[in-house]
């Protein structure tokens, strides 16, 4: 009996690991010999690591039992005034760009947190469900960026922002090809390598996983739950602000109305795909991983195949619902 | 003899993971209350799944009239006028009376809309059949225990169910609300409708039916009339050895106060609340269903904000504004609701014994989880405690109400408190697992924890409690101790006949 359950969680752990397999093994034949070259790998991870690190936050937001569909637009916002502050600095700092990168960088970041802390408090002192506060921040901070641009675009004035948005740590050589990590994707493994172990194995992730199964349990057991709910969306709003600063240095300018477009529903698909419950309670930071690389490896195929990014779209739409299928009849 | 209205041949039923009912043969006579009897996990409530269409079984067939029936589901049971009342009821809360009674097969005038008036008076004239006093428009939401289960019994009668099944009807209610719900079952048989009657309580079934079967590890072992069998032949079948009295005799309690209440009011639920608390004594807590029992409790607990009084501990006042504050002044509570908020039924053994103490194991510099402490003292609850289990690792969806419950009282002691309350601490838990969480409660109060014991079963809390406080509508209305502690000194506290009787 118990070699069989055994197996059973087996499967359980790793079938989305071995989905992840199987469509690699797909992609590389519809791609061949295109998908499988390693600068084409390389640039699927930095694909996915833009949406890959709010997935992470928003691992945490659903385990908690919530949802935050505003993290486009923080994104948007987050970035612009980013950009903004760090052409400021650059001006009253003499050109001194290390330091206005630094600062625009935090700002980002910090920026990120409040917009989260913002969500956090609204859900949990407010009392309003997080759907509906969420989909109100999602509204405000998309036009107020809009406002902010008049619609258009933030430049940085920064040549190393941009730079160090395209730069790649950790070269190594595969046959005779220099390969190295883009910056968005060793910060997603990082990350997510940090999450997942404050999942396991720490108070916190405990709690988290206790508030989104039963919050009246946890509440008599002396969970703070407010606290513990609070925390999960401005962990999001960090994640948030990370991915903001790092994809703003990519095309070195936030562009108001794209930036960020969408999000919510790449993050929130990657998160479910990888097995954490929409109801909450339980989750895994590797799963929503490995469904951030299965949703970039199937646009890329797809692209390769010559399908249109309309039909992309679709063949997307199928993939989440079919992937919530299987795992509930594994159940 | 009649026919048997309904013949249960062979059933046998498996989940998967071993056999839940094995070859169980059952006759059912018209007109007769028949008491099911067993323990947690000896498949009563797997073979009357089946008999409601919930559940189908492995092997075996069922008769009704003589004839072969297939229940696929619990529409082809209603066809067959068959009614099951579960244990947690079957209701929406935001639908009123009438549309719950006919959840499913509501009536339609010819356009097809819905026939809201002959619903309502349908229901009425269904609720004066059963002489309950209850408004077909009002709101589930906002009834009692026992109207809800009129409500269920109101359902049964609508589509002239001549079988009613009652699963642990009793544990939900008050002792006055059990007189009436036995007046009424009397009288639905009286009426011509047959009863299975499933319950732990061997005296009420010993009382009010007129056979009973017990089940044990998904066997029949026993099947007669009840006149013919005592209640502790009736325990001694159901757990298949002798026992002991089920009650340890009690401990010497200490002289020193640990907890006091003084005063405290919560507006429309607590009026000046006042007792003191002995060190290792176990004071009861009796009185009827919304007397303010299990509210006291919340607002120890800081759930529930007093407008008025205050609480003291070791002669202290305490400041308790959230669960997290009586936790750390050493109050530990064991919640009534096990599964709304006792345990997360989706959390390992492990995970839910640890919730409330897990900072206990946070050692290290970053404060990371000790797994392996904490699996080695969980281990130790699981073999104390007897928690039926194959690993820690088993989700406790997967385990049986009894284990489920001790679960949750280990998870209220790994804090080592040294104040507990425990709420109905053995509501739906079967006979052994009882003697065993008695013994326990025993143990601690002996070991110096002071216990305050709510509960609704009047013997439990004669047979475990040094002192017992009544409380009625939100206050304290008398305190016993020793000889006085009586079923009727109790129930003339929490009903005020007395007091009425004495004006």
């Amino acid at each position: 009996m118990s070699a069989t359950t055994a197996k059973k969680i087996d499967l359980e752990k790793h079938g989305a690991l071995i989905a992840l397999g199987a469509l690699f093994v797909l992609a590389s034949v519809i791609g061949w010999p295109y998908f499988i070259r390693p600068e084409n790998l390389v640039n699927v991870m930095r694909q996915s690591s833009y949406t890959g690190i709010i997935a992470l936050g928003m691992t945490f937001v659903i385990i908690s039992g919530g949802i935050d569909l505003s993290v486009g637009a923080v994104a948007a916002f987050v970035a612009s005034c980013g950009v903004l502050f760090m052409n400021w600095v650059l001006q009253a700092a003499g050109g001194n760009e290390v330091l206005a990168i630094l600062g625009g960088v935090s700002v980002m970041i910090a920026l990120g947190f409040a917009a989260g802390a913002l969500n956090g408090l609204l859900i949990t002192k407010g009392k309003i469900v997080p759907f509906i506060v969420t989909l109100g921040t999602m509204s405000i901070f998309r036009y107020l960026s809009l406002q902010m641009a008049n619609a258009g675009e933030f430049a940085s004035q920064s040549q190393l922002y941009g730079t160090f948005g395209m730069s790649k740590i950790f070269e190594f050589k595969v046959g005779d090809q220099a390969i190295s990590l883009p910056i968005p994707v060793f910060t997603l493994l990082v990350l997510a390598a940090v999450l997942a172990f404050l999942l396991d194995n720490t108070r916190y992730g405990r709690y988290l996983c206790a508030v989104g199964s039963n919050a009246r349990v946890a509440q008599y057991s002396a969970v703070r739950i407010d606290r513990v709910r609070f925390w999960a969306y401005a962990i999001n709003g960090m994640c948030v602000g990370t991915t903001a600063a790092l994809l703003a240095a990519r095309f070195n300018t936030v562009s108001t109305p794209n930036f960020g477009l969408g999000f919510e529903m790449d993050a929130i698909a990657a998160t479910i795909i990888g097995g954490t419950a929409m109801a909450g309670g339980r989750g895994s930071i590797w799963g929503t991983i490995i469904g951030v690389f299965m949703l970039q490896i199937i646009q890329n195929m797809l692209n390769m195949a010559g399908l249109s990014p309309y039909l992309q779209g679709v063949v997307k739409g199928i993939v989440i619902i079919g992937s919530v299928y299987i795992q509930k009849q594994r159940q | 003899m009649p026919d048997a209205i309904l013949r249960v041949e062979k059933i046998s039923k498996d989940f998967g993971s071993g056999p839940v009912l094995k070859d169980v043969d059952l006759e059912v006579r018209p007109g007769e209350i028949l008491g099911i009897i067993g323990e947690n996990g000896a498949g009563k409530s797997t073979l009357m799944k089946i008999l409601a269409g919930i559940h189908q079984p492995t092997s075996g067939k069922v008769h009704v009239d003589g004839k072969a029936v297939r229940i696929a589901d619990p529409i082809a049971a209603r066809a067959l006028k068959i009614s099951l009342v579960p244990q947690e009821f079957n209701l929406i809360r935001d639908l009123p009376v009438y549309n719950n009674v006919f959840l499913g097969a509501e009536l339609r005038k010819r356009s097809g809309v819905l026939d809201k008036e002959a619903m309502k008076a349908r229901t009425r004239e269904l609720l004066a059949q059963l002489s309950v006093d209850l408004d077909p428009e009002a709101r589930i939401e906002g009834l009692s225990a026992a109207e809800k289960q009129m409500v269920e019994i109101c359902k049964a009668l609508a589509f002239d169910s001549r079988v009613l099944i009652m699963d642990e009807p009793t544990t939900m209610l008050t002792k006055y609300e059990i007189e009436i719900l036995f007046r009424l079952v009397t009288k639905l048989r009286s009426e011509g409708m047959t009863i299975l009657y499933i319950s732990h309580k061997l005296k009420e079934v010993k009382h009010l039916c007129d056979r009973v079967v017990v089940l044990r590890d998904g066997e029949l072992v026993h099947d007669g009339p009840t006149s013919d069998i005592g209640i502790v032949e009736m325990a001694q079948k159901m757990v298949g050895r002798e026992l002991g009295s089920i009650f340890p005799a009690k401990g010497k309690p200490g002289d020193e106060t640990v907890f006091e209440a003084r005063g405290v009011t919560v507006p429309g639920v607590l009026e000046d609340i006042s007792f003191q608390l002995r060190k290792g004594e176990i004071l009861g807590l009796a009185g009827l269903v919304g007397a303010g029992r299990t509210e006291l409790a919340e607002t120890v607990l800081g759930l529930r904000h007093k407008s008025a009084g205050t609480f003291l501990k070791d002669g202290r006042e305490l400041d308790l504004r959230e669960p997290a504050d009586a936790v750390a002044a050493g109050i530990s509570y064991l919640s009534e609701d096990r599964q709304g908020a006792g345990i997360i039924t989706t959390f390992t053994v492990t995970r839910n014994v640890t919730l409330v103490s897990l900072g206990e194991y946070c050692r290290s510099f970053f404060r990371l989880i000790d797994k392996k402490t904490e699996k080695t003292k969980v281990q130790g609850y699981v073999d104390s405690f007897h928690i039926k289990t194959d690993t820690l690792e088993r989700r406790l969806e997967n385990l049986s109400g009894g284990n489920q419950q001790k679960v949750s009282l280990a998870k209220a002691i790994d804090t080592s408190p040294s104040v507990l309350i425990v709420d109905e601490p053995t509501r739906g838990v079967d006979v052994s697992a009882k003697h065993e969480i008695y013994v326990f409660i025993n143990e601690l109060a002996r070991k110096g924890i002071s216990c305050l014991l709510i509960s609704s079963e009047l013997e439990e809390i004669i047979g475990m409690c040094d002192r017992v406080l009544v409380m009625r509508d939100g206050r304290i209305a008398g305190t016993l101790e020793g000889d006085r502690i009586t079923e009727e000194q109790i129930m003339y506290h929490a009903t005020g006949v007395q007091e009425e009787a004495a004006s």
